[in-house]
């Protein structure tokens, strides 16, 4: 019975029209495409895209060269040359990060003591000549000053979880 | 119009087969670009996608978009390949696919060359188009193409078996090879349409016309997943754009002639019903063709948002171990149906 059942059932197309009925629902269903130059998703706090360098409120850099951020990269992206300044106090000459490399995994933002590399929400951005894939430490620093308040907010957001 | 009709029997014959051509050649050509959009549009709204919306207004613009990339691309032919063949093989793919809208009825009277043995001439038409895909698949010299080929060689002939089979129960049922008469042997309303008596059939012939058009759920002659694109991977620019007009017109070809056979041409579905005739009396018989044309091609577009892949042994399975006895069988049912004069059709 169960066989002759199944039989007529394949004969008719049923599991066919069934399938058919599935996609004819969907057809009318509410489409959820992000037109995206005009539309974006939501960004979370924690969004990791370009990187940038902070400094402090009067002004001083942040980045003490500890190279931590430099030895946590899995990408080997981040290097890191350092000097005595002549108030005693270390700091960066030069701060290379290769966004080729990069993965943007956000661990050195998670290493750095001083919280001065940071990860912002930039996402859209593009390299139009070679070399321009190394951000240097004066495009790291700008980058930083312009989205101060953005990336200061972000932060202050996720101290609770940190 | 009588001036109309003076200019027109005073042209040369020939001028007046290339005018003829062209008025069915450039709407099929338009229909067919407007195709590849409608299925973009279709299988994207089925996947709770959009589809193109940005090539002029609502996309309307993408097919002249995706045509001129295609015109302005290179022509690669294979280091090894056979150049003659190679070439020859697009071509013989389309034209077959445009030959055969030569007995076509658009209306009554209004077909190109009203011969006699018109179904014949499609069938025969038809099955031309596979030497386009096999000839293509071997001078590729690509293991792909060649795989591709031989896949859609085995496809296609035993497909065109059970369509074969059907056409013979429309021959049957409608008393005649000539298009036009089978058309107007439905005369009548729905009712009196091929599709109830000859159902079974109907639904062999638009399946095998789906398999014969490579299209999915059939489509195992390009294979993405694991033929690349089967018959056509070393094709490129307008070789590559021939193929893809032949699957497309191929596609309209055969929705006209399932509504044509099965689903009463040009005829209104309601022809001598009281009120309806009258509200619907404005549309044009060949209105009525292009709406079930469309609803056809529509159908196509949704199966392939629906079904997966046949496996190909699968494919063999349906052909020779299901569609062919069902049409066997039927055939008889048909030709007792004529004999008996069962109405409303045969009587």
């Amino acid at each position: 019975m169960k066989a002759i059942q199944r039989y007529v059932k394949s004969l008719l197309l049923w599991e066919l029209v069934r399938g058919l009925m599935l996609t004819g629902r969907y057809f009318f269903a509410k489409k959820i495409t992000v037109q995206y130059p005009e539309e974006k998703t939501p960004q979370s706090p924690r969004f990791r895209g370009l990187h940038a360098l902070r400094r402090y409120a009067n002004g001083e850099e942040r980045c003490i060269a500890c190279k931590l951020c430099e030895a946590v990269c899995p990408a080997l992206a981040i290097t890191i040359e350092s000097e005595e300044r002549d108030d005693g106090t270390r700091r960066t000459t030069r701060y290379d990060i290769d966004l080729f490399k990069c993965i943007y995994c956000g661990f050195c933002e998670e290493s750095c003591p001083v919280d001065s590399i940071v990860e912002t929400r930039i996402f859209e951005y593009h390299f139009e000549q070679r070399g321009e894939n190394i951000m240097t430490k004066d495009r790291l620093l700008e980058i930083g000053d312009k989205y101060e308040k953005e990336i200061a907010a972000d932060r202050l957001q996720d101290a609770p979880y940190r | 119009m009588d001036s109309l009709r003076e200019l027109w029997i005073a042209l040369p014959v020939v001028l007046q087969i290339i005018l003829k051509i062209v008025a069915i050649v450039v709407p099929i050509m338009l229909s067919v670009a407007y195709l590849t959009l409608a299925e973009r549009k279709v299988i994207g709204y089925m996947q709770v996608r959009i589809g193109p919306n940005r090539v002029g207004p609502r996309g309307l613009l993408q097919p002249i978009a995706d045509g001129l990339k295609l015109l302005m691309k290179e022509i690669i032919i294979p280091t090894n390949s056979n150049r003659f063949l190679f070439m020859l093989g697009p071509l013989l793919a389309l034209a077959p696919a445009l030959a055969a809208w030569a007995v076509v009825p658009f209306g009554e009277g209004m077909v190109v060359s009203d011969i006699d043995a018109g179904l014949l001439y499609i069938l025969a038409l038809t099955s031309m188009g596979i030497y386009g895909v096999i000839i293509a698949g071997w001078a590729s010299n690509s293991k792909y193409a060649f795989l591709g080929a031989l896949r859609s060689a085995a496809q296609m002939v035993s497909y065109e078996i059970a369509m074969g089979f059907a056409l013979v129960g429309v021959l049957i049922a409608g008393g005649s090879l000539n298009l036009q008469q089978i058309v107007l042997a439905q005369d009548g309303n729905m009712i009196h349409w091929f599709v109830l008596p000859l159902l079974p059939l109907f639904l062999v012939y638009f399946i095998a016309g789906i398999a014969e058009t490579n299209r999915a759920p059939f489509d195992v002659a390009e294979g993405e997943s694991e033929i690349v694109a089967g018959f056509h991977v070393e094709y490129s620019g307008m070789s590559f754009a021939l193929f893809f007009l032949a699957e497309y017109a191929n596609m309209i070809l055969i929705a006209a002639l399932t509504s044509i056979f099965f689903l009463g041409g040009w005829l209104s579905p309601f022809e001598g019903i009281p009120v309806l005739d009258g509200l619907f009396s404005w549309v044009p018989g060949i209105g009525w063709l292009i709406f079930k044309t469309a609803a056809l091609l529509f159908l196509f577009l949704w199966f392939r948002a629906t079904f997966p892949r046949y496996r190909y042994d699968q494919i063999m399975r349906l052909g020779w171990k299901v569609f062919i006895p069902i049409t066997i069988v039927w055939l008889l049912v048909v030709g007792a149906m004529v004999l008996g004069r069962m109405g409303p059709w045969f009587s």
